[in-house]
């Protein structure tokens, strides 16, 4: 690798992926070939960098320029005075990453700074179809030295010295979970790794798939050796096409190199993989639910006790981790407990992945130590509210979570500290809101998420959840009465407390904890009939601001109802809100932004 | 709808099905495996379908029924000739991904989870799809439109006329 003057590194993430880069990396590709400089200059393509947002994003080294929202002609202005010329494309560098005339490192750019990459340190730094390139950046080295080194009590005890915890939501301590597994009785043992990833603004899981999938690969192994089985499953959503992709690629390379398969480095471990896809159900996530649908059934939960670590997949017990707790874990191994155990609070060890959107300049994934400050997220490494609007709440843990207002934005981030506000740390989905959302509106989004997922099995989460969407459509179209306000969080309180599984339990917490910030807002919506954020659309008045009309009559023309009137050169228009049926074409017509609605 | 159906049931579909079922047949829980090709392959998962499955795998019709109808992956149906998804994941919802979808389904005359009267759209809300640097942001087929606004949707939805 080092025979290179150049490496060009292009990202592969979902995200950059969808705006084109893929064609900027085959435009490099042609562009090196003919200018001769194929022996100088390597493109590779990577996972995600984390700042998606001024995707598509392609580093070049050494010089470690920062290029970001490329077109494909772009690549013809690089390749000629980048790497023909040795002349950086200033103009198209990341605009933070230039300033005063000078390029600075990433690592010193906002969105960098704060961060610790543990579970992502690959993510936009090796080729993750190349396997010599995890190797060369200590790749399976923990396995190694699992296998050769250590017995399988002593793996367990690093990983419970070190504190790691779940981070596919409920933060159980990993090590004794692989202990409970180890100890219970079975001839035969199954690892699963859980990459359903159902939190629908969260792409953590995804990310790790795409830009390192063998370091799942590795780790599954490892946990193979130390509580017992020979068999893995990777359970992934099948809306994750690249990430599959490449996980298949991965484990492809770890047979072939006798990573994966039998007598893993000449000892008598065994370990074998497969994939299964999971076919859109959000319940599928919820452990018992995935074994089931592993087993080729409708994936519905089934109580624990059991759980999974004594009767598990086909019935055998089974270790079930999350993506992000799996990345974690060769990193443990090589760098000690101590190590990881010295980043983060008393409680919650190590980092966090977060995907960080919503009303945020820096949309992306960004990993950053517990501890860190909600404030310190979304400011420092997320870069702010664009537009200059207001704050309002950050939504965290999906919708299983909750809102947490302005007046909580320096709590520190780990898993109790967000408990403690109504919410969680859930997967890591982090979305930020600001003064033009609704938090009725917010509150009726995720309810309607889980009515539509529930699976039906049990009545308080079947019908509970109804009723509560129900009553916020009332309260959002301007009906809702103060009753209606109590009654809704008696039956929150009702359905998390009698729901079987986990989705059921937590379904009212975005519920819950908009009460409990925001009455202001549903009273607004009840005693008013009023939307503070104008996003309500029954509440909404469409409005002609009179000293910016023109008179010109062109919202009268759109209008499908005939309700604008007014005289075209002569008077101000007015609209009938009576009449109004709200279709927003007047406003979306407006030469001169003269309509407004709230 | 039925027409469609039966258009797609063709004899080379069902090989290809019995070749994916060689695959996976040695494996544990081989179903879902089979549903997902199934899906793929004949684009919609109807009677026949399962039926056929229901033989080669020794599994009573009725759980693969329930299967099918579990996921919303698998459908009876087939889809439109052009598949829009508009994402309504939190991130795109929050940027106002439902006036994009009402326009889009005010434009094509078509629901959201539903197929249009000539078989030529099938309206979609997906979940995210992993691109919330784009958000709001739909998908037509392969081709991905990004950091929407609704009036750009007229433009689009008027590449997939015909
Ligand atoms: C409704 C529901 C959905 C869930 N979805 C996910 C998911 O998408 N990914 C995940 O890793 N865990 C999810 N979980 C948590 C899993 O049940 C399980 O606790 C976790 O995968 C265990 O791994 P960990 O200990 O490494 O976190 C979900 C739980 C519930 C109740
Ligand atoms: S709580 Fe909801 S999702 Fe869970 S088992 Fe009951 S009905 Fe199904
Ligand atoms: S389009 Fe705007 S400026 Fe013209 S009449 Fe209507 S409100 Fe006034
Ligand atoms: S929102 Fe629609 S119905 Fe209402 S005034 Fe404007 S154009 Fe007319
Ligand atoms: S997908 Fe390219 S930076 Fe995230
Ligand atoms: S929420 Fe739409 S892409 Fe993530």
């Amino acid at each position: 690798m080092e025979l290179y003057r150049s490496h060009i590194l292009v990202c592969g993430g979902t995200g950059c992926v969808s705006s084109d880069s893929l064609k900027i990396e085959e435009r490099f590709k042609e562009l090196i070939e003919k200018n001769d400089l194929k022996d100088e200059a390597k493109v590779v393509k990577t996972g995600c960098f984390g700042l998606c947002e001024a995707g598509p994003i392609v580093i070049v080294y050494p010089e470690g320029a920062f290029y970001s929202q490329l077109k494909v002609e772009d690549v013809d202005t690089i390749v000629a005075e980048h790497l023909v010329k040795g002349r950086i494309v200033t103009d198209l560098l990341y605009k933070e990453s230039y300033q005063e005339g000078e390029m600075q490192s990433i690592n010193d750019v906002g969105f960098y700074k704060k961060q610790e990459r543990v579970a992502l340190r690959n993510c936009g730094v090796i080729n993750p179809e190349v396997i010599e390139e995890y190797i060369a950046y200590d790749g399976y080295e923990a396995l190694g030295r699992v296998l050769s080194e250590m017995k399988p009590e002593e793996v367990i005890q690093i990983v419970k010295d070190s504190g790691l915890r779940g981070r596919g939501g409920g933060g159980f301590p990993t090590g004794l979970k692989w202990e409970f597994t180890a100890k219970a009785e079975g001839d035969q043992k199954y690892i699963a790794c859980n990459a359903d990833e159902g939190d629908p603004g969260a792409f953590m899981d995804r990310s790790v798939l795409e830009g390192d999938p063998h370091v799942v690969i590795e780790s599954m192994a490892i946990a193979g050796y130390a509580v017992g089985a020979n068999k893995g499953y990777v359970y992934v959503r099948a809306e994750y096409p690249i990430a599959v992709n490449r996980l298949q690629i991965a484990i492809d390379q770890a047979k072939e190199m006798g990573l994966l398969g039998e007598n893993i480095f000449g000892t008598d471990f065994s370990f074998d993989m497969e994939i299964r896809l999971g076919a859109g159900a959000f319940v599928c996530g919820e452990e018992t639910a995935l074994i089931k649908s592993i087993e080729g059934k409708r994936g519905m939960p089934v109580p624990r006790p059991p759980f999974p670590a004594v009767k598990g997949l086909f019935d055998k017990p089974t270790l079930l981790n999350n993506v992000e707790t799996y990345a974690n874990i060769p990193q443990i191994i090589l760098r000690g407990a101590e190590w990881f155990a010295s980043i983060g609070t008393e409680k919650s060890k190590g980092t966090k992945v977060f995907a960080l959107a919503g009303k945020i300049n820096n949309t992306g994934l960004l990993e950053i130590p517990m501890g860190t400050t909600l404030r310190e997220a979304i400011y420092d490494v997320g870069g702010g509210i664009p537009g200059g609007k207001e704050f309002k709440a950050v939504q965290t843990g999906g919708p299983s979570g909750g809102c947490i207002p302005a007046a909580h934005i320096d709590t520190p981030i780990d898993y109790d500290n967000l408990i403690e506000l109504g919410s969680m740390m859930g997967s890591g989905g982090m979305i930020v809101l600001d003064e033009d959302n609704c938090m009725v509106d917010i509150a009726r989004f995720f309810l309607d998420f889980t009515v539509d997922e529930s699976c039906g099995k049990c009545t308080p989460c079947r019908d509970g959840t109804k009723r509560m969407l129900e009553m916020l459509d009332k309260i959002a179209e301007g009906k809702g009465t103060p009753a209606d306000l109590a009654k809704l969080e008696t039956l929150a309180k009702t359905i998390k407390n009698a729901s079987l599984c986990g989705l059921g339990q937590t379904a009212p917490n975005p519920v819950l904890s908009t009460l409990d910030f925001f009455m202001d807002e549903y009273e607004a919506h009840v005693h008013d009939k009023r939307c503070p954020a104008g996003v309500c659309k029954a509440l909404l008045n469409y409005i002609v601001i009179e000293d910016k009309c023109k008179k010109c009559g062109i919202c009268a023309a759109k209008c499908p109802v005939d309700c604008i009137s007014g005289t075209k050169g002569k008077t101000v228009y007015h609209i009938d809100t009576d009449k109004c049926i709200k279709c927003n074409a007047c406003l979306e017509a407006c030469p001169f932004d003269a309509i407004k609605k709230g | 709808m039925e027409e469609l159906v039966s258009k797609a049931l063709t004899e080379e579909n069902f090989q290809q099905l019995d070749r994916q079922i060689e695959k996976v047949q040695g494996s544990k829980g081989p179903l879902m495996q089979v549903l997902t090709q199934a899906q793929k392959i004949f684009g919609c998962v109807p009677y026949e379908v399962q039926k056929h499955v229901s033989e080669r795998l020794k599994v009573p019709m009725s759980d693969i029924y329930g299967v099918v109808t579990f996921y919303s992956q698998f459908s009876l149906i087939p889809k439109g000739k052009y598949v829009i998804s508009v994402c309504m994941g939190t991130a795109c919802y929050v940027k106002s991904a439902q006036p994009i979808l009402d326009k889009i389904s005010e434009i094509i005359d078509t629901k959201s989870g539903e197929t249009s009267a000539d078989g030529n759209f099938t309206l979609e809300a997906t979940r995210c799809i992993g691109a919330c640097g784009l958000a709001p942001i739909i998908t037509v087929n392969e081709d991905v439109y990004g950091k929407l606004e609704v009036t750009d949707v007229p433009g689009i939805m008027e590449k997939y006329k015909d």
